[in-house]
């Protein structure tokens, strides 16, 4: 055992030495050693003892000497890397991958220093303020750096966790930017931080008022802490004025029952409620003999005799008393429950109360617009889907449950494309064609080998088609293997087009809805303006009479079959963009695809148009009342399309006539 | 002597009585070679195997009598299948977690209460999806006879409701089976999530402990289900058979080939078709019942259209229009189907390529599909009607 009065001789002893070993540096190896060190073990003491007195000087002393190393040491020493060596004082940058080996780095040069124990070392620790204080310096000089892409940086990491104390420097830094945008930037968040941090109400108003028109989410997480309150209760009505709402216990969810009035509790105004798991506790300390106040304890396995022997307990004294509902009842309401708002300025209050609604006002219409975009893109995406489906299912009748697959196949051919020609835009401009091609050939050869011998039996062809359908599966799955590859978009198609902060859409959904109307105007002008379509139209309501005009309806046939496969296999680039391309991508297209036809109205790809919209907008809007749950939202489609059938079992827009066939 | 009706409907329909007795003593085969009742060469998983295969059969049969003999081509009879499966499983999984929970709290201090015991099993059957009130279909999932006759009654009002709205439209052909799949995912989908009361994707598992019997070994216990799916099969047979015989067989068989034509005739073509797809709703939902606790385990993956569309398959392969192709079917490819998927077969060496038959397989039962109903619309069954013409020459 040492007395203190030893200790203190040592310490003494190593501030000496430490000393000496300072000056022996400046004095003998002052040109071998970099001048940084120095500076910085100059400061030692403080370093290591930092406290929120000394610190601003070291800080200031630090940031002076400027330079690379300058904002490193700055961030480690704010980090809690820094140690001292035992043996002389000198601080490190410590780094250590396992417990026994620590390595020093140089403070300036980064080179390795040396390998050490634990033991010799020793962290030093700066204490929440002095870390604050570094903050603070840091941004400050990040703020007003000479480098443009540091700037930028710094204040793009301010804008994510802004601070009370960052509110100077960034004051500072305005009047010394000169880039516009960035000013303009630096402004927005100084205003921001001036509205919930300033001292100053007037400016604080000011602020407020300024962002009334403002949909950024930036600007109500700022705003809604002015509002913030906090609760209270009394036995008296509080003072007008002095409260923002009085809250009815029996209706608000701020808090729960059992919550208020343990609240209530807490001020001594009742005795506790005791809970049926307290109760337990408490009985089974007071068991003598397996008895408990005159039961047995075999007995106590109802609620009445647990509650009754607990009384019993009461009443001799052994536990405290219990409360019964009218008691709570009555307490709760005896006692005023109010909330305060935690902002002392009510002028602010009103401000902030006032920008929010408004803002409130224009986001949700802003989230009606969105809503309306979302319900698009997908009701594009369902139209492309189907809209091949519309052909060889809506205009031949005949009910392809591989259309699903030749999807996936589409999708699978860009993937492949890919992987040999690198370029993005141009392998997806290639890709187009080929997976046309590729479905196309597939469509036929499906039209020639199978389908061809089953027209007129329309559930034979539904089960045939599945066999094709389980066997492409399988065999994408051998060949791509189960995990999902990737389709990339072209980087002109990455990102979203921000119209505000609240309305937003990718690029990749606005160029499908693109696609999408693309197509259905191919697709109406193919089928109501050229020969092809004439002859496919005549085909399908009369085969036999048009084979007696002239036309060859096996011919007919297979090409309208392959024009329908060949475009679910560009639909399949289109979704792959989007969608992970696995070997079930098909699979869950498909039901939603015949059911957009059949709600739309088998015959035409007007209805098939109407389909897509209907049950895009509709799923779209359940999602909105559940937006955690999109399974839900899918289920709920499902149903309503089993009941929308009843209404028009022939789709939204049913042919009549001739055309409508039986 | 006097003959029963059902005498006389046996002596009309020998294949009954065949089907029967080649039952009969397939299932006296099993259990001699079985590892509780026999010498043991058949192994206790082997039992399961084909005891959920009976069950698969008997599913097949409501297959085939809805599609078959009905022409309705439902591709949700096993939802149905799955939903009984649910409805057991629910009382298997409260009463086993039940005795769990009474078990561990023999030793405290103080018995439980009725409430305890509740919120305790609760919070250990719901605590997967982050619950532990119990949703209020639960509620009588312990009492055993209401969750048997829930078995029967909650597929059987879907497969009505449904039924009714589908029939009522005239929703018939390619647009029925799209419907009826349609009502597969969205039950599937529902299924899903985690707050539809039956454990989301974690489904119920566990089922192949029946509670109170945990003395008894599961070898013990894999032969009373199957000898239960065996007599439910026998059952179910004859009571299709019985069906197709008489005249409602008829006018089921006449919807099938002209609707129009019976509803010209006078039939209520709408009520017929829609005792038939409650009915076979029913039967699937009793397979399902068997089916699970031999499984132990059942997922909302088991309602996925996919699995209805694997029942039609194996009907058209087995050949529809004649319960025993139902069955055949069914038997034939689930077994081959566990057997090639299930790793043991031997792979097939093409020298420059060696083939799996767990990767392979699917592609040969697609593409045997498509062969079958191209070129034999009547599947296996189409070859016994040819053996048995032949024998009559």
């Amino acid at each position: 055992m040492r007395s203190p009065h030893s200790l203190m001789d040592i310490k003494i002893m190593h501030r000496v030495l430490r000393l000496f070993v300072i000056i022996i540096l400046f004095t003998t190896t002052a040109k071998a050693q970099p001048i940084f060190q120095d500076l910085v073990q100059s400061h030692a003491l403080n370093i290591i003892k930092g406290s929120v007195k000394t610190a601003p000087k070291v800080i200031e002393s630090i940031q002076r000497f400027g330079g690379k190393p300058t904002n490193k040491f700055l961030l480690e020493w704010q980090s809690k890397n820094l140690w001292s060596r035992r043996s002389d004082g000198l601080i490190f940058l410590v780094k250590s991958n396992d417990k026994k080996k620590y390595t020093l780095f140089d403070l300036e040069t980064y080179d390795i220093v040396g390998i050490v124990k634990k033991n010799e070392i020793k962290q030093i620790k700066p204490n929440s303020g002095v870390r604050g204080l570094i903050g603070t310096a840091l941004v400050s000089s990040q703020l007003t750096s000479n480098i443009l892409a540091n700037r930028i940086a710094s204040l793009e990491s301010l804008t994510r966790n802004p601070k009370r104390t960052h509110l100077e420097p960034l004051r500072k830094a305005i009047l010394k930017e000169s880039d516009p945008k960035v000013r303009s930037k630096m402004e927005r968040l100084e205003r921001l931080l001036t509205m919930q941090y300033d001292t100053d109400t007037v400016k604080r108003i000011a602020a407020i008022k300024s962002f009334s028109n403002d949909l950024g989410l930036d600007v109500r997480a700022r705003l809604n802490p002015i509002l913030e309150t906090t609760l209270h209760l009394s036995q008296t009505p509080p003072k007008a004025g002095s409260y923002a709402r009085i809250l009815d216990i029996n209706k608000t969810d701020r808090l729960t029952r059992t919550e208020a009035y343990d609240m209530i509790v807490k001020q001594g105004w009742a005795t506790a409620n005791i809970s049926p798991k307290m109760k337990r506790t408490a009985i089974i300390k007071h068991i003598k003999n397996g008895r408990v106040a005159g039961f047995d304890i075999k007995d106590l396995n109802l609620e009445t005799n647990r509650n009754l022997a607990y009384s019993r307990l009461t009443d001799s004294g052994l536990v405290s008393k219990d409360v019964n509902d009218t008691q709570i009842q009555l307490a709760l309401n005896k006692t005023f429950f109010y909330e305060q708002y935690i902002e002392p300025s009510t002028q602010v209050v009103i401000t902030a109360k006032n920008s929010l609604a408004s803002i409130k006002t224009k986001v949700s219409i802003s989230q009606g617009i969105d809503l309306f975009l979302d319900g698009l893109s997908l009701a594009s995406i369902f139209f492309l889907a189907a809209i091949g489906l519309a052909i060889t299912f809506g205009v031949m009748g005949v009910i392809n449950m591989a259309h699903g697959e030749f999807i996936m196949m589409g999708a699978y051919t860009g993937y492949l494309i890919q992987q040999y020609i690198t370029n993005y835009t141009l392998s997806i401009i290639i890709a187009i064609p080929i997976a046309f091609a590729v479905t196309f050939t597939a469509g036929v050869l499906m039209e020639r080998l199978i389908i061809r011998h089953l027209y007129h039996r329309p559930l034979e062809t539904l089960l045939a088609t599945f066999g094709v359908s389980i066997a492409l599966q399988q065999l994408a799955k051998n060949i791509f293997g189960t995990q999902a590859r990737p389709l990339t978009s072209p980087d002109w198609l990455g990102g979203a087009w921000a119209i505000n902060d609240v309305i937003s859409i990718s690029w990749i959904r606005v160029a499908i809805f693109g696609l999408s109307i693309l197509f259905f105007v191919m697709l109406w002008f193919t089928l109501n303006k050229t020969r092809l379509g004439l002859e496919t139209r005549a085909v399908t309501q009369n085969p036999r009479m048009a084979a007696s005009m002239g036309i060859n309806p096996d011919k007919i046939n297979m090409l309208t079959f392959g024009l329908g496969s060949g475009i679910a296999g560009i639909a399949g680039i289109a979704i792959g963009l989007f969608a992970k391309v696995t070997s079930e991508l098909g699979s869950d297209y498909i039901v939603q695809s015949f059911m957009t036809v059949v709600v739309g109205g088998v015959g035409n790809i007007w209805g098939t148009l109407a389909g897509a919209a209907m049950i895009g907008f509709l799923q779209k809007s359940i999602e909105w009342f559940n937006p955690s749950n999109t399974l839900a939202a899918q289920t709920f489609m499902i149903i309503f399309i089993i009941v929308f059938i009843q209404f028009r079992p022939r789709g939204i827009i049913a042919l009549r006539g001739r055309a409508a066939g039986d | 002597m006097m003959k029963s009706p059902l005498m006389k409907f046996l002596n009309r329909n020998p294949s009954v009585l065949i089907f029967l007795l080649i039952l009969s003593v397939f299932t006296i085969l099993i259990t001699i070679g079985s590892e509780a009742f026999g010498f043991g060469f058949i192994s206790t998983s082997l039992v399961k195997i084909l005891g959920k295969t009976l069950c698969f059969c008997l599913v097949a049969i409501s297959m085939d009598l809805v599609w078959g003999y009905c022409g309705i081509l439902s591709l949700g009879h096993f939802a149905f299948f799955g939903l009984g499966g649910y409805m057991i499983g629910m009382w298997l999984m409260y009463e086993r977690t039940r005795l769990i929970v009474l078990e561990a709290g023999k030793n405290a201090e103080l018995p439980m209460t009725v409430q305890e015991i509740q919120n305790s099993i609760g919070s250990q059957i719901f605590g997967v999806v982050g619950g532990s009130e119990f949703p209020i279909i639960w509620t009588f999932s312990n009492f055993l006879w209401v969750q048997l006759l829930l078995i029967v009654f909650i597929p059987g009002l879907l497969a009505l409701i449904f039924g009714w709205l589908a029939f009522r439209s005239r929703v018939t052909g390619v647009y029925l089976s799209i419907l009826t799949q349609a009502m597969t995912l969205a039950l599937a989908l529902y299924l899903f999530q985690n707050d539809s009361g039956l454990r989301g994707n974690n489904g119920l598992s566990g089922l192949q402990n029946l509670p109170g019997l945990e003395d008894i070994s599961q070898s013990v216990i894999s032969m009373w289900f199957f000898w239960g799916s065996a007599l439910a099969l026998g059952l179910g047979y004859l009571f299709v058979k019985l069906i197709v015989e008489s005249k409602l067989g008829n006018v089921i068989r006449g919807i099938r080939d002209n609707e129009q034509r019976m509803r010209f005739l006078g039939y209520n073509v709408e009520i017929y078709k829609l005792f038939i797809f409650t009915f076979t709703a029913i039967i699937a939902a009793i397979a399902g019942a068997l089916y699970y606790p031999q499984a132990g385990i059942i997922n909302p993956a088991e309602l996925a259209p996919i699995a209805s569309i694997y029942l039609a398959v194996w009907v058209a392969i087995g050949g529809r229009g004649r319960i025993y192709g139902a069955v055949i079917g069914a038997g034939v490819v689930s077994l081959l189907s566990s057997w090639l998927t299930g790793g043991q077969a031997p792979n097939i060496s093409l020298g420059f390529i060696e083939l799996k038959w767990v990767d392979w397989w699917l592609v040969l039962l697609g593409i045997s599909f498509v062969l079958v109903t191209l070129y034999a619309p009547k599947g296996i069954g189409g070859l016994f009607d040819k053996l048995t013409k032949g024998a009559r020459k």
